[in-house]
């Protein structure tokens, strides 16, 4: 078990090795992985039933990454974990990786699904919790979702299903980053009120901010807590987050660093943005 | 009348023997369920006309009503397959892979998720119901994806089997029939098997290769023929992976081939046929099908005479064939 700051300390090395990777495969997301760094920690680190050595335990929870495209920060939490090593994080991207572009299910133990094209992977995570419930387990079932992500139908279907069937064995978590590729989510498509939204359709709402560590972790476990509905935790992110020129910039969504911006983005993590002064170039 | 020699047992009063696939997917799903507790099954609000209604009563904790959202069934069927459980994926062919092909592309087949995909009402034979829900297209956009088996079954029996070896087969299975009532031509101990085709008769001049509804339409048309050609028939239930070998067997018998399936001439049986000959036995193939057009309202068996998929429309395929093949 961790402290707060411990964790902080992991989600800054996780955020070095998703720009390390980034620059290695010269593409990919960076401002989403960045954003969803302390997300992650507080999941695979604190709240999230798992075993590194047992992967396919079948009481494990189970989290579905429905946004793939931020997958650097997945395989990236996923090795610092122990799931594999460290040392298969340069192959994102490249010929013969099991760290393919977009997650594969299949290719890398914790990966439990396939995901890319936006607005699946909460529809796969219903009917992982319908077959706890069928099969009487008790496990509980994550699924991450980008903002952009809820322009899709398909998304709206699976929230009305969800409640219909009284999926209090599943929990959202939303990266609510406002960008998407094409710009500000509320130029291309507004959510907002995105809670009210949710609300209306009867699910339980939390909102956090996504880099808080602690309030995540309540948060989390206050969601396992409720009965009779799924719970969204709304989780306010910064895009780029670690990073000053990739922070809220739109740009930065689809985009990898140079490796002079690599070097910048990574003495900018080691030293909490300049708070430590010992750090050498 | 020429007396026809069947190769695989068949029923000769086929004519006058009508079922219907719907039903039989029905009740064997029921059946295969009493053992199998891992089978689910999933309706998209068309539970009766799909026939689940069955299982839903016999079975309603393992029965999952998603509403009109093909989408997020396709979905939720990959999230159970990969917690263990087979499940039955139904909805209209047009809906289902029609709106959900991305789900079953990526969630479903990439992932090799084992959920059986159920198109009902496929064809024009759909009738009344209009174009929009004649599903003509959907063994092009299935035949296409890696890792996915396509089945047309021909008949009440024939559907029965296809659901039982779909449920022994580990990964994704489509599987498409009519709404119509169709000749019963198979009998229980007619060969079926993933991947095979079956020879039904065989024939020197012309080979008619069919699936689905077309394949007693084909044999129709080979008693009108009467003997004045020689004309063999092959049952092709299983479009993808398609019997290569029986294919270029038949080819080099005969040298000429006639195609009939109930489906778009581009993209479907026809098509694979072409494709394995064209790379092999270079033939002259004549496809009986939908031409490159939208369907109507109508009676089923009139819409399939206008629509080029009646008894004379195979008699004349199989006349061209033959004289593509001596031209050549």
């Amino acid at each position: 078990m961790m402290n707060v700051n411990q964790l902080q300390i992991k989600a800054n090395e996780i955020r070095q090795s998703i720009i390390e990777m980034l620059l290695e495969a010269g593409s990919g997301h960076s401002a989403g992985s960045l954003g969803m760094a302390d997300v992650f920690t507080a999941l695979y680190f604190e709240v999230l039933k798992i075993d590194p050595s047992k992967p396919n335990n079948p009481n494990r929870d189970r989290l579905v990454l429905s946004c793939g495209h931020i997958c650097p920060v997945l395989y990236a939490t996923l090795a610092h974990r122990g799931f594999f090593g460290r040392n298969e994080l340069k192959t994102l991207r490249k010929f013969g990786s099991n760290l393919q572009g977009h997650p594969h299910i299949g290719s890398l133990p914790g990966i439990e699904t396939t995901s890319g094209p936006l607005a699946q992977g909460l529809s796969q995570a219903i009917g992982m919790a319908l077959a706890a419930n069928l099969n009487d387990q008790d496990y509980q079932t994550y699924a991450i979702l980008s903002d952009g992500e809820h322009n899709e139908g398909q998304l709206w279907e699976a929230i009305m299903f969800a409640v219909k069937n009284r999926l209090h064995n599943l929990t959202t978590i939303i990266d609510r980053n406002n960008i998407q590729i094409d710009g500000y989510t509320e130029d291309v498509m507004p959510l907002e009120p995105l809670a009210e939204k949710y609300r209306a359709f009867n699910w339980h709402v939390l909102e956090v901010d996504g880099h808080n560590i602690n309030e995540i972790i309540s948060s989390l476990r206050h969601a396992r807590a409720v009965f009779e509905k799924p719970t969204v935790i709304i989780a306010h992110t910064i895009p780029g987050k670690g990073v000053d020129f990739m922070e809220n910039d739109y740009h930065w969504h689809g985009k990898a660093p140079s490796s002079k911006e690599a070097q910048t983005a990574i003495k900018e993590i080691r030293s909490l943005k300049g708070a430590i002064k010992s750090e050498h170039d | 009348m020429t007396e026809l020699k069947f190769i695989n047992d068949v029923n000769s009063n086929y004519k006058d023997e009508l079922t219907s696939c719907r039903d039989g997917f029905g009740e064997t799903l029921v059946e295969l369920a009493k053992d199998n507790q891992d089978i689910v099954a999933l309706s998209a609000d068309l539970t009766e006309s799909t026939r689940v209604e069955d299982f839903a009563k016999k079975f309603p904790e393992r029965f999952i009503e998603v509403g009109v959202a093909e989408q997020n069934m396709a979905g939720i069927a990959a999230g159970l397959a990969i917690s263990g459980k087979i499940p039955f994926i139904t909805s209209y062919a047009v809906f289902s892979p029609g709106r959900n092909w991305d789900q079953i592309r990526v969630s479903i087949c990439y992932s090799k998720s084992n959920v059986k995909i159920i198109g009902a009402h496929a064809g024009i034979s759909v009738g009344a119901d209009g174009a929009t829900h004649q599903g003509l297209e959907d063994m092009a956009i299935t035949r296409v994806l890696p890792n996915l088996v396509v089945l047309c079954p021909a008949d009440k029996i024939e559907t029965q089997k296809a659901v039982i070896e779909a449920v022994k087969h580990h990964g994704p299975v489509y599987i498409r029939f009519g709404r119509e009532k169709t000749s019963q031509l198979t009998v229980n101990s007619s060969p079926f098997k993933i991947g095979k085709g079956f020879e039904i008769l065989h024939g020197t001049d012309v080979t008619i290769i069919a699936c689905g509804a077309m394949l007693a339409r084909s044999l129709n048309a080979i008693e009108k023929l009467n003997g004045s050609l020689s004309v063999g028939l092959i049952n092709m239930p299983s479009i993808k992976p398609i019997d290569k070998e029986l294919i270029i067997d038949v080819a080099k018998n005969t040298g000429a081939i006639v195609t009939a399936e109930e489906h778009q001439i581009t993209g479907g049986l026809g098509s694979a046929v072409a494709e394995v000959l064209s790379e092999s036995v270079p033939t002259p193939i004549i496809r009986v099908g939908m031409l490159d057009r939208f369907g109507e309202s109508g009676e089923p068996n009139l819409l399939m005479d206008h629509y080029g998929m009646g008894v004379d429309d195979i008699i004349a395929a199989v006349k061209r064939a033959h004289k593509l093949k001596n031209a050549s």
